[in-house]
């Protein structure tokens, strides 16, 4: 805050946590989502905000290996948690993971707003059901808003990531 | 790689990787150094006056720098209004929004005043603290009200609330309709929601104190227009004015306006002399981004006995909202789209446009066709069910032929020329769309279901669709020094991957690999001149002008080579970014070599009438529209209890010309049949009595989901047209066209045993519900 004066709606706490597997600790207003510290205070804007009411699932990240929808858990929430983000889920080296890639093979995403999100509800979802029939990736993909690809795409990249065998070394 | 074609095939999207890592450039991410941030005060009446706004207290809260009003507008801003984008004679009043609203406010959501502070949340904070002195007046909440003589005025300066009248006709109509043995009669209500992209608005900006320019960001499909706008509104030189993209979350329309914000965010920048930034949130962006309502129209058709049209008439009522950004323009594609694919030998649509105290509506995704398709193809199932005809039968007994193009309707479309369809096979699209879907054996497959106790049913929506309109969108393409190609053009996309298709259409055109183009756009600063992406018009235009372009820049190679080796240049071939001598161990340079020399190497003198720098503009003027077309068939599942639908099989056939990349087509087709479904089945727009929006929520204005979305089969027709070098239509569209004509078709004849009839569009369970009860009461009491 560049104002020394602080209103009561702008108390603040200390919390400390990880962010994909980096370890992070700031001073925080209680007010703040996790959304909003993630975008304006980590600078980690992959995290989207489309809603901010908890139905479009854009902001999705995952809080110790739970999806979560950022804009709903206020930023204190995460003290002492991992959190994941989209930026988390390339290798180091960048390379995509194989979610990613299939999104990409199959026109999973158009103007890629949504997809951050989706990616990572997709990321608990596979780690939950390891052979999903399709109605249940659909049911699981319901609470995420995609506006441009009709959805087939991305059912089309889980399929392929299913129905093929992860590669050696254990890739996701 | 000598040979390799790109135009044609799925070729992968250069757009991916970033967006799937998080590392899309969106307005919000952008983070200028010393950023303030901006909120607004707005109307929570639907009209009212209003006096005095108190900022005092706002002004104190922390953090805040500047509480603006109207009255805080540099003198040559006040009073005036934005930029009407498209003037039509027949609008009564051109009436569009001021950058803050000075004495009256016309919807919910009109912004009385801006606060500005070193974040939002503080922003937000002092704006809630704005007293403003509102004087409420009455609302209109319905066009149909809005035109009756006892309707209070929209905007109390006018007298009335009609915002403009016109005719589109052709052929003799009376005549027709005092011979025909037959006239049917209906009425339909239309009504489409909004666009929702995922991402919001939003807009950031930075007046250059030494250079004197403004700087603008904004999430718009448009970047040209909102320099119009700002050009107009603040009275400066067009080169003083720079507006950039970042990454577009969506589109679908609602995002080519010029809004007020994109005035405000920079005037406070320059006032405050520090970047400012504002971002819509999703509850702004139910009250005050465009929509496309309702549609009330009344038509009338005449037919024979074999149920060939002989004539149609009628009158639409038009909801504009409170203002005119666009104008006319939707209402008119409306009227213009009706006769489609059919051959109607005489036509009078009367068109009413009418104010209310709600958001103003724009072209949003299909832009008025959806409208216009349910209508005409509700009528052909009329027209059916009256002479007891098959529908499908009925339609092809009155499309137009293949041997009839290019054929002339008779009307002016909206780019000032004749209506003539370029080319296309209707009776061939819905033969194959009804093959796909099965449609000859489904009366046996509908009545086991009915034995079953499932109500199952089949409709048809066929459309045609004036695309890639005018007047140009250009392109320059620029061989780098590093060997990179480099394309500039005025095309935005938000999610259609232009990036792609234009780096296909220029590597075929020098013989390079896609990866090696990169393409700058939605940058008024590097391509001065642009209309946009609206109309479905990219690929015939932009693409075009990269294809002209492309290939100029091939011819200055060629000749520069040949100058070099002294060869004929039909010795020359160009692959992997060399130009080489055919034939083994022929001499090579490279683009880059070329580049260098001619971009001004001091010593290389440039052959006499080659002119500096390997590079190229091209500018496609097409003449006219080029109409796509298509057919979709739909079934469904209706459980006439609980009202639901399920939609069991969805069959699309898409002819958009010459494919591009077959893959892209296919991903806006999927994803526009299932905006459609949000049209035919969800989305609605509900506002009280007194204009008041009631859905401000996802939770109440329903969006569809995964489980809504049907694996559309998608059949490709290729009808190339010959007015564009590409031999490409539009095809970002289409998807959303005759979708809530087929859905709804669908359900009505699912719903045939309960002879429910089905003549508005959205069709909620509870509507469906409500009817077949009533038709249950009237079968119990003969």
């Amino acid at each position: 805050m560049s104002d020394a004066e602080m209103s009561d709606a702008e108390m603040t706490r200390e919390i400390a946590f990880t962010v994909n597997g980096q370890p992070a600790a700031l001073d925080v207003e209680e007010r703040f989502s996790l959304a909003d510290m993630l975008r304006h205070r980590l600078g980690l804007t992959g995290t989207h905000l489309g809603c901010e009411h908890g139905v479009c699932g854009a902001c999705t990240v995952m809080v110790d290996g739970h999806a979560v929808r950022a804009c709903l858990m206020l930023a204190v929430q995460v003290d002492g948690a991992a959190v994941t983000t989209v930026e988390g889920l390339a290798d180091d080296d960048g390379r995509l993971s194989r979610l990613q890639q299939a999104f990409s093979d199959h026109h999973g995403l158009q103007c890629g707003f949504c997809t951050p999100g989706i990616l990572m509800t997709l990321t608990e979802f596979l780690a939950d059901h390891p052979a999903p029939a399709e109605d249940q990736l659909r049911e699981a993909l319901s609470g995420n808003i995609c506006r441009c690809t009709g959805y087939q795409g991305i059912v089309d990249a889980v399929m392929d990531v299913l129905a093929s065998p992860p590669p050696a070394g254990g890739a996701r | 790689m000598p040979g390799k074609v790109f135009v044609g095939q799925s070729v992968q999207r250069l757009e991916d990787p970033d967006l799937l890592r998080g590392r899309g450039q969106f307005l919000d991410d952008l983070a200028l150094p010393g950023m303030l941030e901006a909120a607004f005060v707005r109307s929570p009446f639907a009209h009212a006056s209003f006096g005095r706004i108190d900022t005092a207290a706002a002004a104190a809260m922390p953090g805040v720098v500047a509480v603006l009003t109207a009255a805080d507008l540099p003198a040559e801003m006040r009073e005036k209004r934005i930029l009407l984008q498209v003037p039509h004679p027949a609008i009564t009043y051109p009436v569009t929004q001021m950058p803050l609203a000075s004495h009256e406010v016309c919807f919910v959501g009109e912004a009385v005043a801006m606060v500005i502070a070193d974040s939002r949340h503080r922003a937000e904070d002092a704006a809630e603290q704005v007293i403003v002195d509102w004087r409420p007046l009455p609302a209109v909440a319905h066009c149909l009200e809005a035109l009756k003589p006892s309707a209070a005025p929209v905007h109390s300066a006018m007298k009335d609330n009609l915002a403009g009248r016109f005719t589109l006709a052709f052929g003799e109509v009376d005549a027709a309709f005092a011979a025909a043995p037959h006239v049917f009669s209906a009425s339909y209500d239309t009504h489409r929601g909004t666009g929702h992209p995922m991402e919001c608005r939003g807009v950031a900006a930075v007046y250059d104190v030494v250079g004197a320019g403004l700087r603008v960001w904004t999430s718009t499909q448009t970047p040209h227009n909102t320099q119009r706008g700002l050009v107009d509104m603040f009275d400066m030189a067009e080169d003083k004015v720079r507006v950039i993209t970042p990454d577009v979350g969506g589109g679908f329309g609602p995002k080519n306006q010029v809004y007020p914000e994109e005035m405000m965010v920079p005037l406070a920048a320059k006032l405050l002399g520090r970047p400012v930034k504002w971002v819509e949130d999703r509850r702004e962006h139910f009250l005050t981004t465009t929509q496309e309502r309702d549609q009330v129209w009344e038509v009338s058709v005449a037919v024979d006995e074999n149920g060939r049209i002989l004539g149609l008439k009628g009158h639409l009522v038009h909801d504009a909202g409170a203002y005119l950004p666009w104008g006319i323009i939707m209402p008119y594609i409306s009227a213009s789209t009706l006769p489609g694919p059919y051959r109607v030998p005489s036509y009078r649509l009367e068109v009413s446009v009418a104010f209310t105290n709600m958001v103003a509506t724009t072209p949003m995704r299909g832009a008025g066709r959806p409208q216009a398709v349910f209508v005409m193809e509700r009528l052909v199932d009329l027209i059916a069910r009256e002479l007891a005809l098959d529908p499908a039968a009925v339609r092809d007994r009155n499309f137009i032929a293949a041997a009839d193009m290019p054929y002339s309707m008779g009307l002016t479309y909206r780019d000032g020329a004749p209506v003539i369809y370029d080319s296309g096979d209707y009776p061939e699209a819905q033969r194959r769309a009804l093959a796909g879907a099965g449609y000859d054996d489904f009366k046996a497959r509908q009545a086991a279901a009915l034995a079953e106790g499932r109500y199952i049913g089949i409709g048809i929506g066929n459309y045609v669709e004036g695309t890639g309109l005018g007047p140009f969108e250009g392109a320059t393409v620029r061989i780098l020094s590093n060997g990179r190609v480099a394309i500039y053009t005025g095309a935005t996309p938000a999610g259609q991957a232009h990036r792609t298709i234009l780096a296909q259409i220029c590597a075929d055109q020098l013989g390079i690999d896609v990866a090696a183009v990169d393409v700058v756009l939605g940058d008024t600063g590097v391509m001065p001149r642009g209309a946009g992406t609206f109309a479905s018009r990219i690929t015939v235009n932009a693409g075009s002008s990269v294809q002209i372009a492309a290939g100029q820049v091939r011819e200055k190679i060629l000749a520069l080579a040949a100058a070099k080796f002294g060869v004929a240049e039909s010795d020359l071939e160009l692959a992997d970014g060399l130009v080489r001598i055919t034939g083994a161990q022929g001499d090579s340079i490279s683009f880059a070599e070329l580049a260098k020399m001619t971009s001004g190497m001091p010593g290389y003198v440039l052959p006499q009438g080659v002119v500096p720098d390997l590079e190229a503009s091209g500018y496609f003027t097409p003449a006219q529209a080029t109409y796509s077309n298509g057919s979709h068939v739909a079934v469904v599942e209706v459980d006439p209890e609980t009202g639901m639908v399920t939609i069991d099989d969805y069959v699309v056939v898409h002819d958009c010309g010459n494919v591009i990349n077959p893959k892209l087509v296919d991903g806006q087709v999927q994803g526009g049949v299932v905006h459609g479904i949000g049209n035919a089945l969800l989305e609605r727009m509900v506002y009280d009595a007194d204009a008041n929006p009631l859905t401000t929520t996802f939770a109440d204005y329903l969006m569809p989901t995964a489980e809504w979305a049907p694996k559309c089969r998608i059949i490709h027709m290729e009808s190339p047209t010959p007015l564009n070098p590409l031999g490409v239509k539009g095809a970002g569209e289409g998807g959303t066209i005759p979708v809530p004509a087929a859905i709804v078709a669908a359900v009505e004849n699912a719903l045939a045993p309960f002879a429910v009839r089905l003549d508005s569009c959205p069709v909620t369970p509870q509507m469906i519900v409500e009817k077949v009860q009533a038709a249950r009461q009237q079968e119990s009491t003969p």
